[in-house]
């Protein structure tokens, strides 16, 4: 339904309970029309002025895509139920992002607004890029960091300005044969953020990407290529929301990080998608000698999430984290995870993952971990805990770690834990309503993994239990 | 003002529990209940503060004369009705602070928030009062919690969110003669003229500590005799088992019907 509202000083107010689940009729000047060919592809290349290698790049991508089978045979058979014929590919307003607020369409900024970027810009980012559908609307960074040579802009920008840097490591991570929505992706892509950060420099504030859909059974496909050079250190976080419709949406990205030597890279997502989206994303890190890549990864909503962030430990001494909450309520599946891939002497990695199931709601862990033989000194940790709220509730782990040799050292721990009805009638004869002794369980069953979050995150993070807890009890 | 029972009948699982309770506890007043094991009296408290697997069948309770039975629990709990449980569950990841405090901005009207400086103040006042260390308000609630400490922690929070009627049931139970002391301490800091209290217990010794102005006892559903202080020692002296003989009926009672021994 569209909403034609003008937004009062309330209004925003009330959007607090209605999270991301509003839109605005748009007209779109670029439109590749549904369902994915060659065509498509073509229009996609043309709309963004693709340069041939790029051209080659996307086709040998959808070829790829085409081939591969859909994963059914160990993920969900839901994704089944996806018609990638019944998809647009590509909407855009135009090619250009704005620089300010002003330059950004009506109704795109309006979006924004309600869902308070610009606001969030002024108190605490050093740069925001908003995308809407498929290309970015807004994208603007404080001057001092564009002065230390820090670039942070659109994926399409990023590729012709700065080829150089774009092509030595784009597609490197994660290649498009890597898995068939990351095929997808390649062939398709729009949008996302390129981020360099030169030597030594340190940005302070986080970088921050907003993603927004906005259009029915739409597919929004960004693609983000984060290098932080020798001793830098970024901090990346992105939040995506949608509307809730009837038909499908999907949201398939690819992001990849590099971090050179000593280099610092923290990812940050909260996700808040609507029951609709499907969300399949491959991330992937790749840590040289004494880098650490960090992902901090927050699963609120969707119908169906597949990720499994991932840490490529390249150098001596390189770091990888994965910190990852995930709740699924009824009619959700978060199938989440992480991979900690080791391949060089005296690297640690990390992962805590703790998964919340509500009423019919499923959630898996799926974790890789490997240190082969030749390597000493490697150390893992892996943590997962699932909380189960109701008796319905499922949740599976699928720990898979391969250790090689004995002179590397992993430690895993999981637990379920349940709250029972009992327990929810004893907090509510505390005087607590039925959801807030549920938001309070969860909050406190996450709380010592928020605790390393950023405090503007664990602030909205909390917002967003609390409201998916309302939204739970009937 | 009361909390007014009237001609109460709950049933769980197809058996009728309570089978008929009448009972008018007012402000001001403390009631004892005592009873044989399984004649209801846990089941009374939790029909009262609305668990939902028991079914009322009949009768009403009145709150100040407002009816509570169709009221969701945490309605009731607002209203004042405080349970203190025989088994207090354990609350994994959320510490007493933050749980009474959440409790206690539950009660404010919409719009308004807790001062925290006060909260944490008063917090400390009563877990002084109740002998506890004050670090111990960060643990998450019940979780490894001794059972002294369980039921310490359940005067903590009812002497925090101050009910208009507070229901004890067996906070005795599993307390050394000090912590008893301390409990039963804590409840009379907290009886006066604005204050009714329905106290479940086996035994005199806490009765000793908090004189109640009325004693009742239960068997098999129903209020079978009510009186004074003196009825505890007499119970304390001779037993339930005349009375059981003379109003329970072995056909109804559960013991007799799975064949198992109390
Ligand atoms: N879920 C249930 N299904 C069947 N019977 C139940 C259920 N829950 C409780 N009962 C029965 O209800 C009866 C009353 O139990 P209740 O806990 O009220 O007794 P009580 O007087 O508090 O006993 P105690 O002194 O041992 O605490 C018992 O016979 C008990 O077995
Ligand atoms: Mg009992």
């Amino acid at each position: 339904m569209a909403e034609e509202q003008g937004i009062a000083g309330e209004d925003l107010l009330q959007l607090d309970r209605s999270a991301g689940d509003f839109h605005y009729d748009v007209k779109y000047a670029y439109d590749a029309g549904v369902g994915l060919s060659e065509e498509t592809v073509d229009y996609i290349c043309d709309a963004k002025n693709d340069p041939t290698w790029l051209r080659d790049f996307r086709k040998r991508a959808l070829e790829i895509f085409l081939r591969e089978p859909l994963p059914t045979h160990w993920a969900s058979e839901q994704l089944a139920e996806i018609d990638f014929s019944q998809i647009r590919y590509y909407l855009a307003h135009g090619q250009r992002a704005g620089r300010s607020w002003d330059e950004v369409p009506e109704e795109v900024k309006r979006t924004f607004e309600r869902l308070g970027v610009p606001e969030q810009e002024r108190k605490f980012l050093a740069g925001v890029e908003a995308q809407f559908d498929s290309e970015a609307a807004y994208s603007n960074m404080k001057e001092a960091l564009r002065a230390q040579g820090v670039i942070f802009v659109g994926s399409t920008e990023g590729l012709h300005k700065h080829p150089e840097l774009f092509r030595k490591w784009f597609g490197k991570v994660i290649p498009p044969g890597d898995n068939k929505f990351a095929a997808l992706n390649s062939a398709v892509f729009s949008g996302g953020s390129f981020i360099y950060v030169p030597p030594g420099v340190k940005v302070s504030h986080p970088l921050q990407a907003y993603f927004r859909i906005n259009a029915e059974s739409f597919g929004q496909f960004e693609r983000t290529l984060i290098i932080a050079d020798e001793g830098s250190e970024v901090t990346y976080m992105e939040g995506c929301t949608a509307p809730r419709f009837d038909t499908a949406t999907l949201h398939s990205a690819v992001v990849e990080l590099v971090a050179l030597p000593g280099a610092k890279i923290q990812y940050i997502t909260v996700q808040n998608w609507s029951p609709n989206v499907f969300n399949l994303v491959t991330k992937r890190g790749m840590a040289m000698e004494n880098a650490e890549v960090r992902w901090i990864d927050c699963n609120i909503g969707s119908r169906l999430t597949m990720k499994y962030p991932a840490v490529i430990l390249r150098g001596r001494k390189a770091r990888g984290e994965v910190l990852s909450i995930a709740l699924a309520n009824s009619g959700q599946h978060q199938d989440t995870g992480a991979k900690m891939i080791h391949l060089a002497d005296e690297t640690t990695s990390n992962i805590i993952a703790k998964s919340i199931s509500i009423g019919e709601g499923r959630s898996s862990y799926r974790g890789m971990v490997r240190i082969p033989n030749h390597l000493k000194g490697c150390k893992n940790n892996t943590e997962c805990d699932a909380l189960l709220i109701n008796t319905s509730s499922r949740t599976d782990t699928y720990p898979a770690i391969t250790l090689r040799g004995n002179r590397s050292a992993v430690q895993h721990e999981a637990s379920v834990s349940k709250i029972s009805a009992e327990q929810i009638f004893y907090m509510r004869q505390r005087g607590l309503p039925e959801s807030e002794a549920m938001s309070l369980s969860v909050n406190g069953f996450v709380n010592d993994l928020v605790r390393e979050f950023p405090m503007e995150y664990s602030v909205e993070l909390k917002r967003l239990i609390d409201l998916e807890m309302e939204g739970s009890v009937g | 003002m009361s909390l007014q029972i009237c001609d109460l009948h709950a049933r769980i699982a197809d058996r009728e529990i309570l089978r008929g309770i009448s009972l008018e506890i007012r402000l001001g007043q403390t009631h004892a209940i005592m009873g044989p094991n399984g004649s209801g009296k846990s089941t009374l408290a939790k029909v009262i503060s609305g668990h939902p697997d028991y079914e009322v069948t009949q009768g009403s309770v009145l709150l100040d004369g407002v009816p509570l039975l169709e009221r969701e629990p945490d309605e009731r709990a607002r209203m004042g009705v405080f349970l203190a449980f025989q088994y207090p569950c354990e609350i994994p990841g959320v510490s007493i602070a933050n749980f009474l405090r959440a409790a206690a901005q539950a009660r404010l009207p919409e719009g308004e928030s807790l001062s925290v400086t006060d909260f944490y103040q008063k917090l400390y006042r009563e877990m002084d009062a109740l002998g506890m260390q004050r670090n111990f308000s960060s643990r998450p609630l019940n979780a490894g919690f001794s059972g002294g400490e369980k039921k310490r922690a359940e005067i903590l929070q009812m002497a925090m969110l101050r009910p208009r009627y507070g229901i004890l049931d067996e906070t005795d139970s599993g307390l050394d003669i000090d912590a008893l002391k301390v409990v039963a301490n804590g409840v009379n800091r907290l009886r006066g003229p604005e204050v009714g209290f329905l106290i479940i217990t086996h035994y005199q010794r806490l009765l000793d500590y908090i004189t109640p102005d009325f004693v009742h006892v239960m068997v098999e559903g129903r209020i079978v005799q009510s009186g004074g202080p003196e009825l505890a020692l007499e119970l304390e002296r001779h037993g339930y088992g005349s009375l059981e003989e003379r109003y329970g009926s072995s056909k109804l009672s559960p013991l007799a019907e799975t064949g198992t021994q109390g």
